[in-house]
């Protein structure tokens, strides 16, 4: 199928681990780390789906995520974010601004495949 | 032979001498050779205008009809000089300090410049005094019949109504002339009141020298003087008790009230000390002139003819004795008793009907204000002009209805007790701070009316007024209201009982309604200025200025002050003010020294309304009163009060919400804190989920692979345990629960341990350690490591010198160790220099490894340790500074 998923996190170990567990399922990954200037690379990389954090050094993976929505070519881009802080708070401010699919940290490596697969239906 | 002619001349020569005496003191004045002037013997002899012509004649009268009781007259305002001085003083201190013109605008000036109070006042002193002024007119035209009687050789005068015109057309001319030469009564008349010195010592001399002649040349020395008073009449005398205190006390009231005896008192005093010689000396006047009273009373009846006026017998007596030129001078006296009174009385009351009627209207006429109307200034001169014209005319006229008849002898006392009504409202207003305007307006009012009833109509006889029916019956019948016997109290004498019902009525009046009103703020500020007078002479109330245009009030002044003295005043001002030029700024301060001048011109309610006029301040602010509140002892016990209980309200209010502000604060810490942990718990459990299910699940993973995934989980198993040491630690030491093991050592061995302990003496780290590193402290020496071994470690995860260098330096600086530990990278930026000892706090992108509590676990230790650590801003790369007391450490040495 030949898809890209972007993962935009600072964390090398989760990086490493969410790059496996979705290269083993046959998707194409690139990854990213710091907040600043992820919405350009997701302009440049132009993925099917984007995992997002939303603890990133330098900028918010909600600001993020609000400049994606804003934008029309990634507005309808699959958003799946992820965080570390897992509070009901999060959540609900994940969903307002238009995030796909929120998952909280830390993740079954099968919750993550399935919430991909499912968000990325050719 | 005292022909009449000679009469008429030695009047003009005396007016003449008058006119030089006026003219003479108003130079010297304009000079400012005026010293002498000023003496407190010309402003004793300026306080004789008390002695008229009613007691220059009346009071040998008195005498011959009443025997002692004459006495009381002077007794009343001895007793007021000596027994009241302190009152008197406060009064002419008043007057001073607020330029009070007349009693009408000390009244209307202590009850918040009240216009109405203004108006009322002076009626009822022009009702009062008019009688007074036609008395004196006729005093002095029966002093010139009893010439023309002696005088066979001229045919007896018989209009002596022409007399009277021309004696009242005279003292106009002469007031007119020498009365509204200035406007400013605070610039004095001089010539006027030296004139009226001068005819102090004249009547004086008259009536000593009359009584002289009555003793030593016809009664034939002290011994046979004394044998024929005890034979005569006057002998049998009994005192009337009630008569002899209400008169006395009248006379008294009447000192202090009379509009005349206010202007010399208070208005034209120069020096407030001339009263300490005024307070001995008066009185000695007024013994002297009232020395010969009986002699000359008891030798007239029984010398001259029965029937002859016993009111003339200091005239007639000498000139039955055919000493003619005693009779002249005692005719000088009278004379001089007669026009000293007009002058002084009828310049009083031009003032205050100038100031309190017609100014008023005039203004109030004028729509487009004070400061675009025609000159101010003209206008106030001739309405006093006209004013005394007016005066004269209506005592001219006075005389003429009453027809000269006895009736006016009695006149005098009735014109006391009418002016005595200011007294209540007078003494009120400079004593008790709780007199106010409608007080003191209703016992003004009260105590008129039944004036008017009681003394005032009745006087003009039965059936002239009142009906004598209305008289013995009471008015339609009711008995209560019978003018000689009020509330059915029969038996009192006419004269005391008025006195008695209108002084009480007033007082009770006066008393309860102010009680039972409430003063107005200007009223409060112009009744603590007066009560308070001799605490704070200083004015404080204010104009809030800046609305008003100096320019303006510089044009309005001129008009009234004049030219040069508005120039002068302004000028004087703006040089106070460090201006150059003629125009002030508009303070308060400046203001309010202007409405001074003006109101020695044109009373203090008519400055007061054209000021405002101009500045639009009419009403006082808030900020005013404040402003006064230091002056008045009530005010600023309440205020300070008031002071108080607001303090602590803002006292309290800050207190919550400082407390509310670290609730929040702390509520929102927790939260952050919460979320932190969460996060960094969640962190090194997702790296380690995440492995351990890929090595479960993934069967054909290579061992390499297998081994590094297993490293990633065991290290992030170590960083999950160090961030839970962490916390744990971090809230042991915040809690205070930790326990330091205090005891001695040397700093470089902690330095050395801490070195070890990061293997920064192995690394790319280079270390350079320099000072007092041999210095023994005595503190918790593996904490204190844990210091160093957290800033050693930040310096090799963050110095991003291509060499990093870190440089350790201890000194000790007033019983302070101080270990600075600087690096040469790029250092923390300034806006997270505060942040950095935060929990959780990281600086930069990298994830060292750290869970950001390392600097705030350093703070809490040093807390501990009582000491501190800083970041040094400004050392060209991160440098903390650890500070230690010293004390204990050399102590322990």
């Amino acid at each position: 199928m030949d898809k890209t998923v972007l993962v935009i996190e600072d964390e090398p170990n989760i990086i490493e681990a969410i790059s496996f567990i979705l290269s083993r399922d046959g998707w194409r990954v690139a990854t990213h780390s710091n907040g600043v200037d992820a919405v350009s690379a997701v302009g440049a990389r132009k993925p099917d789906l984007v995992i997002l954090d939303v603890m990133l050094p330098g900028r918010s993976g909600y600001d993020i995520l609000r400049d994606l929505r804003a934008a029309t070519e990634t507005a309808d881009l699959p958003v799946l974010m992820l965080t570390a802080r897992g509070q009901t708070k999060d959540r609900e401010m994940a969903e307002s601004l238009g995030a796909s699919r929120f998952m909280a940290k830390p993740f079954s490596n099968s919750e993550v495949l399935e919430a991909v697969r499912d968000l990325v239906r050719p | 032979m005292a022909s009449l002619n000679l009469l008429v001349f030695v009047c003009l020569g005396y007016v003449a001498v008058l006119f030089l005496v006026a003219f003479g003191a108003e130079r010297a004045a304009m000079r400012g050779q005026a010293a002498w002037l000023r003496s407190p013997m010309v402003y004793t002899l300026s306080l004789s205008i008390y002695c008229t012509a009613w007691t220059f004649y009346g009071a040998v009268g008195y005498a011959a009809r009443s025997g002692m009781e004459y006495l009381t007259i002077y007794i009343g305002p001895s007793l007021m000089m000596i027994g009241w001085f302190w009152a008197v003083r406060k009064l002419v201190r008043i007057g001073r300090s607020q330029n009070i013109t007349s009693i009408a605008d000390l009244i209307s000036s202590r009850y918040g410049k009240s216009t109405l109070l203004g108006v009322l006042v002076t009626g009822l002193a022009v009702v009062g005094t008019t009688p007074y002024i036609a008395l004196q007119l006729q005093s002095v035209t029966l002093s010139v019949a009893s010439f023309s009687v002696a005088d066979a050789t001229v045919r007896p005068l018989d209009d002596q109504n022409s007399t009277a015109l021309w004696v009242a057309v005279g003292l106009a001319f002469f007031t007119v002339l020498f009365g509204t030469r200035n406007l400013d009564a605070n610039e004095r008349h001089h010539g006027v009141v030296m004139a009226i010195a001068v005819e102090a010592v004249v009547k004086l001399f008259a009536l000593l020298a009359v009584g002289v002649f009555v003793v030593w040349g016809i009664g034939g020395g002290i011994g046979a003087t004394m044998d024929r008073i005890d034979a005569s009449s006057l002998g049998d005398w009994q005192v009337q008790p009630d008569r002899w205190m209400a008169l006395s006390a009248l006379s008294a009231a009447a000192f202090l009230c009379l509009p005349r005896m206010f202007q010399v008192l208070v208005v034209e005093n120069e020096d407030e000390r001339h009263l300490r010689t005024a307070a001995w000396a008066f009185p000695l006047y007024l013994l002297a002139m009232s020395l010969f009273v009986v002699p000359i009373a008891v030798v007239g009846l029984d010398l001259m003819p029965a029937g002859t006026n016993p009111d003339l017998f200091v005239l007639s007596v000498p000139l039955a004795e055919g000493r003619n030129g005693l009779a002249l001078l005692s005719f000088l006296g009278g004379f001089s008793s007669a026009t000293s009174m007009v002058i002084v009385a009828s310049i009083a009351l031009s003032t205050m009907v100038s100031n309190h009627i017609v100014m008023p209207i005039w203004l109030s006429r004028q729509q487009a204000g004070a400061m675009v109307s025609g000159d101010v200034r003209n206008i106030v001169i001739l309405s006093r002009r006209f004013s005394i014209v007016g005066v004269l005319a209506l005592g001219y006229l006075y005389y003429r209805i009453s027809g000269g008849s006895t009736a006016l002898a009695a006149i005098g006392l009735i014109s006391f007790s009418g002016v005595a009504q200011f007294l209540p409202a007078l003494i009120g207003g400079i004593f008790w701070r709780g007199a106010n305007r409608v007080g003191a307006l209703a016992g003004l009012v009260t105590g008129g009316l039944v004036w008017l009833w009681c003394l005032f109509l009745p006087s003009f006889g039965p059936d002239v007024v009142i009906p004598a029916g209305t008289m013995a019956e009471g008015p339609f019948g009711m008995g209560w209201l019978k003018p000689y016997a009020l509330f059915g109290i029969p038996g009192l004498d006419p004269l005391v009982h008025g006195v008695f019902w209108s002084l009480s009525l007033n007082a009770l009046v006066f008393v309860t309604a102010s009680v039972f009103t409430f003063p107005t703020p200007l009223e409060r500020l112009q009744g603590a200025q007066f009560v308070n007078v001799f605490d704070h002479t200083a004015p404080t109330r204010g104009w809030s200025g800046g609305m008003a245009q100096s320019e303006d009030l510089m044009i309005m002044a001129q008009r009234i002050l004049g030219a040069t003295e508005a120039q002068d005043l302004f000028r004087r001002a703006a040089l106070d003010q460090g201006l150059e030029g003629y125009l002030p700024e508009p303070t308060p301060a400046f203001l309010l020294q202007l409405e001074r001048e003006l109101a020695g011109s044109v009373g203090a309610a008519t400055a007061h309304a054209m000021i405002a006029q101009i500045t639009g301040g009419a009403n006082i602010s808030v900020e005013d009163l404040l402003a006064v509140a230091d002056e008045t002892a009530q005010i600023m016990e309440h205020s300070s009060q008031l002071e108080a209980k607001s303090a602590e309200l803002t006292r309290t209010a800050r207190q919550l919400r400082t407390a509310n502000e670290k609730l929040t604060a702390l509520s929102v810490q927790k939260d952050a804190f919460l979320s932190q942990i969460s996060h960094e718990l969640r962190t090194p459990m997702t790296s380690i989920r995440a492995f351990s299910e890929i090595l479960r699940d993934a069967e054909d993973l290579e061992g390499e692979a297998k081994a590094k995934y297993a490293g990633i989980i065991h290290g992030e198993a170590i960083r999950l345990t160090r961030l839970l040491d962490d916390l744990l630690d971090l809230s042991v030491l915040e809690n205070g629960q930790v326990r330091m093991n205090i005891a001695p050592g040397r700093l470089s061995d902690f330095l050395d341990h801490a070195v070890a302990a990061t293997g920064a003496d192995r690394g790319k780290l280079r270390l350079h350690r320099e000072g007092r590193e041999d210095t023994v402290l005595v503190t918790d020496g593996d904490r204190l490591a844990q210091v160093f071994i957290n800033l050693i470690a930040n310096a090799q995860k963050y110095c991003d010198a291509p060499e990093p260098t870190l440089t350790i330096g201890a000194r000790a600086v007033d019983g302070l160790l101080m270990i600075d530990f600087v690096d040469n990278g790029t250092g923390v930026a300034p806006d997270q220099q505060d942040m950095i000892f935060e929990k959780f706090a990281r600086v930069g992108e990298q994830q060292a490894g750290g869970a950001g509590l390392g600097l705030a676990i350093c703070r809490e230790i040093m807390a501990r340790l009582g000491g501190s650590i800083t970041y040094l801003p400004g050392q060209q790369g991160a440098a903390f500074r650890v500070t230690l007391p010293l004390r204990d450490a050399m102590a322990a040495q």
